[in-house]
Formats: C-alpha cells, sequence, structure tokens
C-alpha cells in the first residue's frame, strides 16, 4: 500500500504568486481548468496502490480548501485528508511532525510531493524504477534536465550513470554542479524518518548547547538541504530522470506557462475535455474543452484551445487565438462579441465587453473590462527553442528599480473602464481605474 | 487683385506625411491644406496668386493646374533657387504682385481658421497705410512674438517670446500690404518680422486687425490635429450639413461620401475620414485623421493620430498619444503604437510602446 503527501506551503510561502494568492492559497488557483495540486492527485489516482493522499501546508482551514477536499475526495473516490502545520516546519519538518498520520496503515512507501510544480507525472515508470534500482531501504527523487545557466536556481545532482545513485547534491549552487535538476517528487520508505529524526533532535538540542538561542526557525527542517544533501553519496538516496513536460509555478506568468503545458496534456490525457464540432454548436477551431453542464452561445466562434466552464458566450463572440491557443476561460464568465484573448487565464464571474483585447494576462476573479480596453502583459516563456529550458521567475524589478515587464494581472474585483491601455501591471482586488495604467503596481 | 503663400520648403515637421506629398497637397479636413487659403482667396476676387515654394515646385504646379481651371484663377510658381526667408519671396514675385497697383495678399501656407479677407481689405483700405497684419488671441504667448498696438490697431512694437505679460496677440501669419511696401524688400534671404515689420512700425506704416474665430498652425502633427477639431466646430455652426450624420457618430465628424464605414463602429468626435477609406465592425475612432486608401480592420482603437494614405490597419490595434503613419504602412493585428512616427512602405509586427520614430 502506499500514500501520497503534497505540501501545500502557507500564506507566507508563495508570496511572488500576489495578487493572486491573495485570494485562494496558490496550490488551489486554477490551472487548465482545474486547481493546481488536483493535477498532482489526478495523477496519484493512476497507481492503483495509492491509498490515500495527505495535504501537509500552513494554511488555515479556509471555505476554499474544505470544499476543494469534499469535491475531489468524491470525484476521484480517494481519501484525502488536509493536515496543518502549527508553524512552519519546513519541507521535512512537516512530514516529521506528522510521520505518525503518514505510516497510518503502514504504507511501504510513499510518493511526496511539492505543491507548486505542474508535471506530466510518471507515476508508474517512478514506482517500477524504485522498485527495481535497489533492494535495501532507498528513496527516490525525481530530476529534469535544465540549461547549464539556469540550473544554478534550482537543486543540482550528479548521479551515477550505471548505478542511477545521486552521488552529490546542493541547492541553488553559486557554481555549476549539474543540469541535472530536482523536480521536487520522491519516493520515500519509512525509514527516512529515522534520518529526519536525526536532525530535529540535533536542532533542538542545538538551542540549549550554545546554539542561537533566538533561533525563529528551530523547528524548521528543510528535506533538501538537510535531510537529502547529507544522504548523497550513501548509497541511500536514487535519482529518476524524466523528460516529460515539468515546470515550476511560482509568479503569474508561470501559471500561464504551465496553463498551456497541461492544456496539450489532455491530447493525450483527457482527449475527452476537448471539444468538437457539430451542427448545432458553436464553430471551434482548434482545441477547445467545454465542460458537459457549460452554456455556450451557438454563434459564438471560438478557435482557443481552453476550458470553459458555464462561460455565457454572446453572439458574435471572436475569442481567437491563431497560433499560440493558450486561454482558460472559468465559469461564469461574460465574453462580449469582438473580444481577443489570447495566452491569457480569465477567471470566475469575469466580464469582458466588447471588442477588448486581453493578451498575457490574468483577469481576476470578478473583475471587468470595458469596451475596447487592451489589457496586456509582457510573456516570459522560456525559450521555445532549448527544449530544457525552464521558465524565469525573475525578481519584480530590474538593477534600475523599474517594474520588470510581466504578465498583467488584475486582481478579484478590479474594474476597468472602456477605451483605456493597461500593460506590464499589477492591480490589486478592488481597484477602480480611470485612466490608463502602464508599467506599475497599484495598490 | 493678387496674393503670395509662403508655401516654403521640406515641410520637414509634417514628415512622415510630407515625404509622400508637398505639404500643401497633403489633406486638411478632406481638402488639400493650400487649397482652403486658395478658394477663400478667389471668393474675394482674387485672380492670381503666387506660390513661393523652394521645393517640389513641379509636383505642386502640375497639382494645381486642375484647380486653377475650376475656380477661374491664376496660379503661378514662384521658385526660390535658394530659400529666401519671409520676405524675400516679396521680392521675387515683385513684377506679378506690383502689376495692378492694389493691396495684395501674403500668407503663410500652415494657417487654418475662418478667413476674414474681406474684413482685411476693407480695414486696410480704411487707414490707407502700407500694410495689415491680423493678429489673433492665444492662451500663451510667451511660446510666440507678440503684437503691441494701440486702439486704432497702429502697430508699436512687436516682443519676441516675452518674458513678463506685454499683450495676448499674436501674428496670425496673414498680411495684406499696398505694392509701395515692395520698395522696402531686397532680394536676398530676409526675415519679414525682423527685418521689414519694425521699420514700419517705427513709422506708423503697420496696423493690426483683430481675427475673430478659431486659428491654428497646422504644420505640425500635434497643432495638425488641435487645428482639425476647432474646424469641425467651426463647420457645426457655419454649415453642419457638410459633418457625418451615420450610425454610429458621436460629435463633429468629417466622411467623404465613398468611405465606408461598418457595424458597431463609434466614430467621433473630432474625425475626418477620406475617401476610399473603409473601416470594418466594432472600430472606434476619436481625434484623429485617415487619408485616403486606408482600410482599418475591425475592434480596432485610434486616438489622436492621423494615419497616411494607402495604410492597412490591422484588427484589434490600439494606436493613441500622437501616431503619425506615412504612406502605405503596414500595422498587424493585436499592436499597440504609442506616439510612432512611421515612415512610409513600413510593415510594422511589433508593438510601439514609447513615442519613437520608425524608419
Amino acid at each position: 500500500m502506499l500514500k501520497a503527501v503534497i505540501l501545500i506551503g502557507g500564506p507566507q510561502k508563495g508570496t511572488r504568486f500576489r495578487p493572486l494568492s491573495l485570494e485562494l492559497p496558490k496550490p488551489l488557483f486554477p490551472v487548465a481548468g482545474f486547481p493546481i495540486i488536483y493535477h498532482h492527485i489526478e495523477a496519484c489516482v493512476k497507481l492503483p496502490e495509492v491509498k490515500e493522499i495527505l495535504l501537509i501546508g500552513a494554511y488555515q482551514p479556509s471555505e476554499a480548501l474544505n470544499r476543494f477536499i469534499a469535491t475531489t475526495q468524491r470525484e476521484l473516490n480517494i481519501n484525502l485528508r488536509y493536515l496543518q502545520e502549527y508553524t512552519t516546519l519546513g519541507t521535512a519538518g512537516g512530514l516529521y511532525h506528522f510521520r505518525d498520520q503518514i505510516l497510518a496503515g503502514k504504507p511501504s512507501g510513499f510518493f511526496v510531493f511539492n505543491g507548486d510544480i505542474c508535471c506530466d507525472f510518471p507515476m508508474v515508470d517512478m514506482w517500477n524504477f524504485h522498485q527495481q534500482v535497489q533492494t535495501g531501504d532507498h528513496f527516490t527523487m525525481l530530476a529534469a534536465e535544465a540549461t547549464r545557466k539556469q540550473s544554478l536556481q534550482y537543486g543540482c545532482l550528479a548521479e551515477n550513470e550505471e548505478t542511477h545513485e545521486v552521488l552529490h547534491y546542493v541547492e541553488k549552487p553559486q557554481t555549476f554542479v549539474s543540469s541535472s535538476i530536482n523536480c521536487g517528487v520522491y519516493i520515500f520508505t519509512p525509514e527516512i524518518f529515522s534520518h529526519i529524526g536525526a536532525v530535529f533532535l540535533k536542532n533542538q538540542a542545538d538551542v540549549f548547547n550554545g546554539g542561537d538561542n533566538i533561533n525563529p526557525v528551530r523547528d524548521c527542517i528543510r528535506l533538501e538541504q538537510d535531510i537529502l544533501s547529507p544522504l548523497a553519496g550513501a548509497k541511500k538516496l536514487y535519482v529518476f530522470k524524466t523528460t516529460r513536460f515539468w515546470s515550476q509555478i511560482k509568479s503569474a506568468g508561470s501559471a500561464i506557462y504551465a496553463n498551456r503545458l497541461y492544456l496539450s496534456l489532455y491530447n493525450s490525457t483527457h482527449p475527452e475535455r476537448l471539444a468538437h464540432n457539430n451542427d448545432n454548436g458553436p464553430k471551434i477551431i482548434g482545441d477547445v474543452f467545454i465542460h458537459p453542464s457549460a452554456r455556450v452561445d451557438p454563434s459564438a466562434t471560438w478557435s482557443i484551445k481552453l476550458p470553459v466552464f458555464y462561460a455565457v458566450v454572446s453572439r458574435c463572440a471572436t475569442v481567437l487565438l491563431r497560433s499560440c491557443p493558450n486561454v482558460t476561460i472559468g465559469a461564469g464568465v461574460t465574453v462580449g462579441p469582438g473580444v481577443r484573448v489570447r495566452e491569457s487565464l480569465v477567471l470566475e464571474g469575469a466580464t469582458l465587453q466588447d471588442h477588448c483585447c486581453i493578451l498575457h494576462s490574468i483577469i481576476g476573479w470578478n473583475s471587468s473590462v470595458g469596451a475596447w480596453t487592451r489589457v496586456e502583459g509582457t510573456a516570459n516563456d522560456p525559450n521555445p527553442n532549448d527544449k530544457h529550458a525552464k521558465i524565469d521567475s525573475s525578481t519584480l524589478f530590474n538593477e534600475e528599480g523599474k517594474l520588470n515587464p510581466s504578465i498583467t494581472i488584475l486582481g478579484r474585483n478590479v474594474v476597468i473602464p472602456p477605451e483605456v491601455m493597461v500593460l506590464n501591471a499589477i492591480l490589486l482586488p478592488d481597484k477602480e481605474l480611470s485612466s490608463s495604467f502602464k508599467n506599475q503596481i497599484l495598490l | 487683385m493678387k496674393a503670395l503663400i509662403l508655401v516654403g520648403g521640406y515641410g520637414t515637421r509634417l514628415r512622415p506625411l510630407t515625404l509622400s506629398a508637398p505639404k500643401p497637397l497633403v489633406e486638411f479636413c478632406n481638402k488639400p491644406m493650400l487649397l482652403h487659403q486658395v478658394e477663400a482667396l478667389a471668393q474675394v476676387g482674387v485672380k492670381e496668386i503666387v506660390l513661393a515654394v523652394s521645393y517640389r515646385a513641379e509636383q505642386l504646379e502640375k497639382e494645381l493646374k486642375a484647380h486653377e481651371k475650376k475656380l477661374g484663377i491664376k496660379i503661378t510658381m514662384s521658385h526660390e533657387e535658394e530659400p529666401l526667408g519671409t520676405a524675400g519671396p516679396l521680392a521675387l514675385a515683385k513684377g506679378i504682385l506690383s502689376a495692378d497697383n492694389e493691396p495684395f495678399f501674403v500668407l503663410n501656407s500652415d494657417i487654418s481658421c475662418e478667413f476674414p479677407f474681406q474684413e482685411m481689405l476693407d480695414f486696410h483700405k480704411n487707414h490707407g497705410k502700407e500694410g495689415t497684419i491680423v493678429v489673433t488671441k492665444v492662451e500663451e504667448p510667451s511660446k510666440y512674438g507678440v503684437v503691441v498696438y494701440d486702439d486704432t490697431g497702429r502697430i508699436e512694437r512687436f516682443v519676441e517670446k516675452p518674458s513678463v505679460f506685454v499683450s495676448n496677440k499674436i501674428n496670425a501669419g496673414m498680411y495684406i500690404f499696398s505694392p509701395a511696401i515692395l520698395d522696402r524688400i531686397e532680394l536676398r534671404p530676409t526675415s519679414i518680422e525682423k527685418e521689414v515689420f519694425p521699420f514700419m512700425a517705427n513709422s506708423g506704416q503697420l496696423y493690426a486687425m483683430e481675427l475673430s474665430g478659431f486659428w491654428m498652425d497646422v504644420g505640425q502633427p500635434k497643432d495638425f490635429l488641435t487645428g482639425m477639431c476647432m474646424y469641425l466646430t467651426n463647420q457645426k455652426q457655419r454649415s453642419p450639413e457638410r459633418l457625418y450624420n451615420g450610425q454610429g457618430v458621436h460629435g463633429n465628424v468629417l466622411v467623404d461620401p465613398s468611405a465606408k464605414i461598418g457595424k458597431n463602429c463609434r466614430i467621433g468626435p473630432n474625425v475626418v475620414i477620406g475617401p476610399d477609406v473603409v473601416v470594418e465592425d466594432g472600430v472606434c475612432i476619436k481625434r484623429s485623421t485617415i487619408l485616403r486608401g486606408t482600410t482599418i480592420k475591425s475592434h480596432s482603437w485610434i486616438e489622436s493620430s492621423i494615419i497616411g494614405w494607402r495604410c492597412q490597419i490591422g484588427q484589434w490595434v490600439r494606436m493613441e498619444n500622437v501616431c503619425v503613419l506615412g504612406e502605405d504602412v503596414i500595422v498587424k493585428d493585436e499592436l499597440y503604437i504609442n506616439g510612432g512616427r512611421i515612415l512610409p512602405h513600413k510593415s510594422i509586427g511589433t508593438s510601439v510602446t514609447e513615442p519613437q520614430i520608425i524608419m
């Protein structure tokens, strides 16, 4: 029997995802029509040995979280629980604190996932690899390939090509170590807790043995630095390389990128989610996902790849997508005639008035964009010519203190008047613009 | 009677439009700039107009032949080999101007207003001196040279860009002179404002007539658009039947009958649309001039711009902040052009987010 643990972080994490994460815990943000961690859970369910999934994080229980758990449990028919950390315990501290719950039912092993990644999870292959690579107690981590330069932003590992053992592991090195990077997906056996426990006890003792009394993070144990690095080279840690798509979701821009990756995956995993042309329905060009209970005006013209829930699209709406099909339109969205949406997410309840143009943006819940208005951001997608290039999570401001051009984000309930221009801007919830707004953050 | 219009040189301030056509022929409110003045002069009985030109005289001459016949007026080119300034051209055309010993008009070619030529004639004959300058009131006189005159209109002096308030009346670029003035001007590059007027003022030979109504020097894009708005407001009062009254119009709009406008558009206020222009569905145009033969595709939004002849503007394009497009420019779909000056025959594939010149 196996279990899976998803580390979903807390409100103090995921700050690069603001203002979207002010509304909703980042792990619940919809990507390709479903919350980020829904995709993790869906992947776990594919491995029949997985009997329970635990979410560990520091979020207060909220209606959104509770509803997600109840719905997902029912839809996917899997045990799902949320375990709330009493304080930030770090990526390993949480596991250790809840070891009893994880080990309840005596699983032979368990998966651990970082919550803020998007991936075509190779569950079955990774589990098979884990079982075959060694007979004794051991752990496996998932790795992907990055460019030399970008590898420095991740955990880098050096591999023994024959035995697949991790010889060396270092988190965000300053000089190049390896282009193999840690994906944040692991398979552990119960023995991991003796390793984490040792670190835990040492940390606690340090406080009293002349260590730093004022250390506020004494309960915090980091999986990468404190557990994995020491385990490298000890014939305990193995690596399973994948060439399937993988990306972190740190900033809003990466949400749009992840959206595209998951949508393209639907072609093979959920082709039924993509709509087809028929005489009575709207004109579909390209890949379109329409939820079975959605109501779309039959005279609408869509040439987009998108999941549409209950969207109301007026006559002659032209939500066009040419060569870059990547749009998500949420439930209850109203799209007026002559609207252009490309490479963007339009969240639930938003309204797009006639002839407006939305490019590289995220339109927040219940926001409205006036007629002829242009909302535009700047994509920072990875270099398409390099298949190992990963999305950059650059800082908000550049060296001169100017805002780095990025995806334009409208928080919840933002009202944009007609005929204005919003460019490379971030607008916090409940703002009402009165004129054009460029390259700035509106608090 | 005769008139001299100072057309001058390259029209560089109105580039890129003037790269394709000489400035007097660029259409202002659907009529070549020069023709506004020529028609008004013909109405008060001017029979011969001299165009003082230092560039592209042949092209102008050819274009104006047609209008000559229609208006029953003779148009002569006075081609300056070297630019003669604002007074020199008078000396060059002395022969024609002094032929019938009557007062003659002199105009700057960039002026748009309700031309008061009859009043000027009456006013000039009344005081009987050598020259009359039309003056107009402006809000910011220190940007220009101001004219100081007494109650009779006799000009006392000129003050260039005054730092303290002296007067709010400036030279409007329209004059009427008696032939005697020609004795004061030599055939060399001369500035009439600096070298001729001050002497005339000192001997009490120069009078100022106030212009009522709108006035604008439309020689550069920003002012071209402001002048367009003023002209359209004036049209609303004088001949409202010329203004467009179709679907989707707001405020004062001038549309050539051969232009086609689509459904669900919003045109105006203050828009001029030239012949053979096609505006597709859902387009919003404000405070702009669209010249002949251009196509604007659906859902685009255009404000404060001058779009040249035969341009192709794509769908969902946004243009604002005094864009000027030369002839035959293509702007691809979904772009944003902010204050772009785009030279003729360019194809624009990426947005222009800050004002700049695209060659």
